[in-house]
């Protein structure tokens, strides 16, 4: 029987010639990572089961991007925790306050993950590495303890749902827009344990950045992840980034998938996902006019360079709206460079944007853009749940960078291709 | 008697444990804010041996283990739903907290009812209605982990951790 690109993966890193879906299998992992939340949470179960090793200290990786630059003295706490268990173990890539970035962002950048890897880290938009033809998924933390002290972990080999892109994007849709429109169709358990596979004629119109975009959001259909055949972009992406040889996986002509999803990219137009779900998918023309408080572009979905592009080349010689707060989050410090650079950084400025250094912040409600009850954001993140940016009676509407800008001038959720 | 917490589908770890308290991990701040966005008033009545019961996809969203943590570390004895996502269930494999998947008992259950759970046959007993429901059984590999006490004892019981 025929595996797909996932299972061809799992089999490699588990030692086996074939695996089949819901086939339980022990992995070797190319790199175990977290964060400032979740690693200190880890250090403590190595500590509480008196581990005192780690298996590879050039494959664990620890970011401090959720509430850095620290937001009070308990998150500093954190952060030291994770900063001397780095030094104590002599960890290679520890990264820290500048030279930090957004962890699924700063990870593909610095080179870190390459296709045909298998990796965990302790944040759920691990999953966004897909992107790059690797497995990768979100695990807790004593998951991230385990696979730090070990380089295994255990895995349910997962069934798949064949994506297939077809067609062309019309003006200022981009790869939010696909996922949104996929998990509005799907729903947010539609590929509960399950890969989304991306496939079709079309892939080659999706950028790197789209690709990114997609396979971050696969969590929010409840996939255990989102994974993209390797093609020239990405080996072109890789170029200069990592001296390993990347191993090329494609899925077998009869691998098997529970179901197949055509999305035609020229049917699609701007949309959003309405509170309090990812999957409350709506089309922006049908739903525009919503009175918004702020707009915040960033996070590991959509703070790239080319999310910076698009909202810089909207906001360009335009002001945001009186009684709008627009927060844009670069998601690292290259990315900052490239905008001040190529001029998008001043853009951004010089139409009343705050712009901030690399953090996860108000993607969460951690800082940076904390909202209070009543207030409506318009934001390129990823989760609109109930209280995630701030007050439970606040809302999220998630949109596309292109979107959230035309939403900072107009003062309310609007559509790029009317203004 | 158990008091039965009863949520809908897609109970999100935000609403479990609001990113406002992931500036701390130690029991009693996670016990102190479990459940809040979703039902104020859970950290406050609920009891030993109490037991939640959510619908589809409970624990979806972050990875963040604080949310099975908390919901252990709050005295809830188990959580019934009618499935879990993925990555909470995972962690609450791994940290020891009861998880039982089953639609039916899931969709039945009513607050107020009164509710026995079996966690080595899997039986869920709605004592008021009489309706006996049995939940999935975890694979025997699951159930190693769990036998083992999680897995870092199950990892270090076979020489892998040191």
């Amino acid at each position: 029987m025929g595996m797909t690109m996932t299972q061809k993966i799992f089999a490699a890193h588990a030692g086996l010639d074939s695996v089949e879906a819901g086939q339980l299998v022990e992995a070797k992992l190319d790199l175990v990572h977290g964060n400032d939340v979740t690693t200190p949470v880890a250090i403590g179960v190595l500590e509480a089961n008196d581990i005192h090793e780690v298996f590879d200290k050039d494959k664990i990786a620890i970011i401090l991007d959720h509430y850095t630059p620290c937001k009070d003295i308990k998150a500093a706490q954190l952060c030291k925790t994770a900063r001397d268990f780095a030094r104590a173990h002599n960890i290679t890539h520890f990264y820290d306050v500048g030279e930090v970035g957004v962890e699924h962002a700063f990870i593909p950048e610095k080179g870190l993950v390459i296709p045909g890897d298998l990796t965990i880290g302790a944040d759920s938009h691990t999953c966004t590495y897909g992107a790059l033809g690797a497995f990768s998924t979100g695990v807790g933390s004593t998951d991230m303890a385990a696979g730090m002290a070990t380089g295994l972990n255990w895995f349910k080999v997962p069934p798949a749902i064949k994506v297939i892109i077809t067609g062309q994007f019309k003006p200022f849709v981009s790869g939010k827009d696909v996922m949104l429109h996929l998990i509005g169709k799907i729903g947010v358990d539609g590929a509960l344990y399950k890969s989304l596979e991306f496939t079709g004629p079309s892939i080659k119109e999706l950028t790197m950045d789209d690709r990114f975009t997609i396979a971050n959001m696969a969590i929010e259909a409840g996939a255990k992840n989102g994974i993209f055949p390797v093609d020239e972009l990405t080996l072109d992406y890789l170029k200069d980034r990592t001296d390993r040889t990347p191993v090329i996986y494609e899925a077998d002509p009869d691998a098997v998938y529970e179901s197949e999803v055509v999305i035609d990219l020229s049917e699609l137009d701007s949309t959003v996902a309405m509170p309090y779900l990812p999957g409350n998918a709506a089309l922006v023309k049908d739903v525009k006019g919503i009175k918004i408080d702020q707009v915040v572009i960033g996070s590991c979905t959509n703070g790239r360079i080319s999310d910076m592009h698009a909202a810089a080349q909207i906001l360009k010689g335009k002001k945001v709206a009186n009684g709008i707060r627009c927060i844009v989050l670069p998601a690292t410090q290259d990315i900052i460079r490239q905008m001040i650079e190529d001029g998008s950084y001043m853009d951004l400025l010089n139409a009343g944007c705050a712009i901030s250094t690399p953090t996860c912040g108000p993607c969460l409600g951690g800082h940076m853009g904390c909202m209070c009850e009543g207030e409506v954001c318009v934001s390129t993140t990823n989760r609109n749940f109930v209280g995630r940016m701030g007050h439970v009676d606040s809302k999220i509407i998630l949109a596309s960078p292109a979107v959230a800008a035309a939403s900072a001038i107009k003062g309310e959720l609007a559509d790029p291709a009317d203004l | 008697m158990s008091k039965i917490y009863v949520y809908g589908d897609n109970v999100d770890t935000d609403v479990i444990i609001p990113a406002r308290y992931l500036n701390a991990y130690d029991n009693a701040t996670l016990a102190a804010h479990c459940m809040e966005d979703i039902d104020p008033n859970y950290a406050s009545t609920v009891r030993a041996g109490d037991i939640i019961v959510g619908g589809a996809n409970f624990g979806c969203g972050s990875s963040r283990e604080h949310a099975p943590l908390a919901i252990k570390v709050s005295g809830a004895k188990c959580v019934i739903a009618a499935s879990f996502a993925r990555i909470f269930y995972r962690n609450s494999i791994n940290i020891g907290l009861p998880i039982m998947e089953c639609p039916e008992a899931s969709a039945a259950i009513k607050a107020g009812d009164e509710v026995t759970v079996d966690f080595s046959t899997g039986k869920i007993t709605d004592v008021t209605t009489g309706q006996v429901f049995q939940a999935a059984p975890f694979p025997a590999f699951i159930d190693n982990i769990i036998e083992a006490g999680g897995l870092i004892h199950s990892l270090k019981a076979r020489g892998l951790a040191k």
